[in-house]
């Protein structure tokens, strides 16, 4: 019955979403009120009925009912209650009802968060939204029905992929859809303002906070993305550049630039098309970031391609909203006209070279994902790309982006002062060559890559300090504390944000540069050297979980000849799939660096090859984005936000918080 | 003039998306994990080996032809075979042409006792203990299979385990079209 009742749920909001995105888009177009108004009730409905649907997928699998496909096929009796959960989004059915979930909450809450927006605005914002709904609705109802049932029910189901049963995968999927679903909102705003024909600045001042949100629930989702596959997959690595990763990545890197050009047409309306642009793009690449991974066409999970019904769906509906919205693109842009002129040395330009770049990113990991694709629909065979291909294009194409970053927040509005900011930024230039030598020499090896990586980091790092002593210092009066408290969080942010990518760069540089990894053969008793450490391997044992079988082993770690700690790497087997074991690495974290061990095949009755590994300031990698994700929190408390939710309609109110966080 | 210039270079997105959705529609009818072998529509190479079964009897790639048949290269150390067995133990006892194992770098007492054990599904199992054969045919991971028609020439090739879907949807069709 409660099945049922969930696919009733999403027959009746694929109704609420045809009326959403029809009526109140032509009420705008015509001046009807009342069917403008029909928005935000329909949107608060449809959020109702999708969760409605979302309950029941929950219950059945909490109260296992296998005579729904979905649930057997991702679930047992014995599986742990939050993986019982987790199986929710543990498949192509319900990956689809999470996005939809995710899509009607952003809905939702544009619903109640939009007081102060034009009502034309809000019935075509939420009408676009609701489209995007009832393409997915349609999709979900016609070929990715969760509650389909399987009938006679079997009387134990298949088990959720072992891999997905962890703790990060609790979170990851929620979080990254939170994400990549709620550049939906700005898309919106996007299409409406195109549609509206009032492309400005108050129209970025809107947009701006929601990309904020998305941006940080992305960053935060793709970090626990990586720091999953590093902990999980017992290689030690941290990003693969698979079509799975890229996926997500895209959308990042659009939305990055999208963040900093709505700053510019916010505060200078100027590069209203690249920012109308940015916005199309970064959920476009959300969507195309669906379609990758859930129509096969790249990583197919079936022998051949027997049902490609699902990808022509999403393929169709792929084409209809970004082929739609950049035909609308290309038919209202040109009469946008430009913003107020800037100068080749300015904060404008650095921030145009700054999108040029990312786009320019953004462009290299799809042509990289794509390629093999092309090749092989063009019959000229198989090829894949990897890792080599993407850190070529990729790390030359950051890297000037990342010199700018110390400089574009210093630089003025319009027109800038080069020897100004050099004569600024003298002290910051010369104490990040220095770090740039001393950290190679320290580390005792030389590597190039080691030494750029350091200075670019410390030059993000000391040109913020820059500015910051720059907003505080006591020389034209008033305390330091003070002063730093009275900083608008929006700065703050943009400067935490920054120093975050510092961090990252430390911890990729020194664990690229550094890094040791041995896969050794070790009987019981062996000892191998490990950077300051040695790794002791002193047996094995074996025990159950709750729901798998476990090979434990154990290692005693030394420094000099002291034990300092012990590791107890795993390979699980899950149910009836004891032959493929998982591997649970062992890991030593701190600061400075992981002690990681997993263990690999057995080679004898006492024997096995182990992976040890390791990585200096790995933790650092992670440590970045979660700063960055912080910056955008910190921009998102700023205080015109919470401004212009009491006094939404005062022009005045809201601009006077105007800082620069670029 | 400028301003035609102008709006085409609006085009532009759109225009880069189409070939985008272009080559995702044609992509959609394509198998990303196919890797195609270089045997295919070639001669199946020669071999001539002991039978795992009964030393001294030879299995000789040349007795097999006229007949269509199946070549299926495995190993007692293998674990994926052990997941295929009970779908070419099922395919042998409905099946018309024959199943000739390669029994992959493996031992003669293993190989027995695993047949033993299991099943045997095959008609005979050539004994390829050096895995020199194996080479010849590009098996780098057991288990693999591969349909010869009657002239010996290689048509189809799955690597790692048959599975029912696959017996159903592509190899018992094409068999079909060959025998025909």
């Amino acid at each position: 019955m409660i099945p049922e009742i969930g696919n009733f749920a999403l027959m009746v909001a694929t109704a609420v979403a045809l009326v959403l995105g029809t009526l109140p888009i032509i009420g705008a177009a015509r001046g009807n009120a009342r069917w403008m108004a029909l928005a935000r009730p329909a949107a608060r409905v449809l959020f109702l009925l999708v969760l409605v649907a979302a309950s029941c997928l929950v219950s059945s699998f909490l109260h296992d009912d296998f005579s729904v496909r979905y649930v057997a096929i991702n679930s047992t009796h014995a599986l742990p209650v939050q993986y019982k959960l987790a199986a929710f989004w543990g498949g192509h059915e319900g990956s689809m009802l999470l996005w939809l979930v995710i899509l009607s909450f952003w809905m939702f809450a544009v619903s109640i968060f939009s007081a102060h927006l034009p009502r034309e605005m809000v019935a075509r914002i939420l009408g676009v939204m609701g489209l995007i709904a009832l393409g997915f609705l349609l999709f979900i109802v016609l070929t990715s029905d969760p509650f389909d049932r399987l009938l006679p029910a079997v009387a134990e189901g298949n088990d959720l992929n072992p891999l997905l049963q962890d703790p990060g995968m609790v979170v990851h999927p929620p979080m990254l859809y939170m994400g990549y679903v709620g550049f939906s909102v700005a898309f919106a705003f996007a299409i409406a303002a195109l549609l509206g024909g009032n492309l400005d600045a108050t129209w970025a001042r809107w947009s701006r906070p929601w990309t904020t949100v998305a941006w940080t629930f992305l960053t935060v989702g793709i970090c626990m993305g990586s720091a999953w596959a590093y902990y999980t997959l017992g290689w030690g690595g941290w990003w693969f550049w698979d079509p799975v990763e890229n996926a997500s990545f895209m959308p990042w890197l659009a939305g990055t630039a999208l963040m900093h050009s709505l700053a510019v047409t916010e505060k200078r309306s100027g590069f209203k098309v690249w920012t109308v642009l940015l916005a199309i793009f970064a959920f476009s690449l959300s969507l195309l970031g669906t379609f990758l991974v859930r129509s096969g066409v790249l990583t197919s999970v079936h022998a051949f391609a027997s049902d490609p019904r699902r990808g022509v769906f999403i393929l169709l509906f792929l084409a209809t909203v970004i082929g739609g919205s950049l035909a609308l693109f290309a038919w209202r842009a040109p009469k946008v006209g430009l913003g107020e002129r800037f100068e080749i040395i300015s904060r404008e330009s650095m921030l145009l070279t700054n999108n040029v770049l990312f786009l320019g990113a953004a462009a290299c990991v799809l042509l990289g994902t794509l390629y093999p694709l092309m090749l092989d629909s063009l019959g000229l065979g198989k090829i894949s790309v990897g890792p080599p291909y993407f850190d070529t294009v990729f790390v030359p194409l950051m890297a000037p982006a990342l010199f700018l970053m110390g400089i574009g927040p210093l630089a003025r509005w319009r027109k800038a002062n080069l020897p100004e900011i050099a004569a600024r930024l003298k002290w910051a230039a010369a104490v990040s060559v220095i770090c740039a030598v001393l950290v190679p020499l320290i580390e005792g090896r030389w590597s190039f890559l080691v030494s750029a990586g350091i200075l670019l980091a410390c030059w993000i790092f000391s040109t913020s300090l820059v500015n910051l002593w720059s907003r505080v210092r006591p020389a034209e009066g008033g305390q330091i504390g003070a002063k730093f408290a009275a900083l608008p969080r929006g700065y703050l942010g943009m400067l935490t944000a920054h120093i975050g990518v510092a961090v990252f760069i430390v911890g990729v540089t020194l664990v690229k540069g550094y890094e040791v990894e041995k896969d050794v053969r070790m009987d019981v008793g062996d000892t191998t050297a490990l950077g300051p450490y040695k790794a002791k391997f002193v047996g094995t044992s074996e025990g159950s979980g709750p729901n798998y079988q476990y090979l434990r082993g154990q290692f005693e770690i030394l420094r000099g000849d002291k034990a300092v700690r012990t590791m107890y790497p795993e390979k699980r087997g899950f149910g009836s799939n004891q032959s493929e074991p998982m591997t649970d690495a062992a890991i030593a974290p701190s600061i400075t660096g992981d002690l990681y061990i997993s263990m690999g095949e057995p080679v004898s009755d006492t024997a096995w090859v182990v992976r040890v590994y390791y990585k200096p300031f790995i933790d650092w990698i992670w440590g970045g984005c979660l700063l960055m994700a912080v910056g955008g929190v910190l921009a998102l408390s700023d205080r015109r936000y919470r401004l212009a939710q009491r006094r939404a309609t005062d022009p005045e109110l809201t601009a006077t918080g105007a800082a620069s966080p670029a | 003039m400028s301003s035609m210039r102008k709006s085409l270079a609006f085009l532009l997105p759109l225009a880069v998306f189409l070939a985008i959705a272009v080559f995702l529609f044609k992509g959609l009818w394509l198998d990303p994990r196919e890797i195609p072998s270089p045997l295919i529509d070639k001669p199946a190479p020669d071999f001539r080996l002991e039978s795992l079964e009964k030393p001294g009897r030879l299995v000789d790639r040349k007795d097999m032809l006229g007949k269509v048949w199946l070549l299926n290269a495995w190993a007692s150390w293998c674990v994926a075979c052990r997941e295929e067995h009970p779908v070419l133990i099922e395919f042998a006892r409905s099946a018309t042409i024959p199943i000739i194992g390669l029994n992959y770098k493996d031992t003669r007492v293993d190989g027995m006792r695993w047949l033993a054990q299991f099943g045997n599904p095959y008609t005979t199992s050539a004994y390829d203990e050096a895995g020199r054969v194996g080479i010849d045919y590009g098996v780098y991971a057991v288990p693999e299979t591969f349909l010869i028609d009657k002239q010996g020439v290689v048509r189809f090739k799955q690597i790692g385990p048959v599975t029912p879907e696959l017996l159903r949807e592509k190899i018992l069709p094409l068999i079909q079209r060959l025998n025909a």
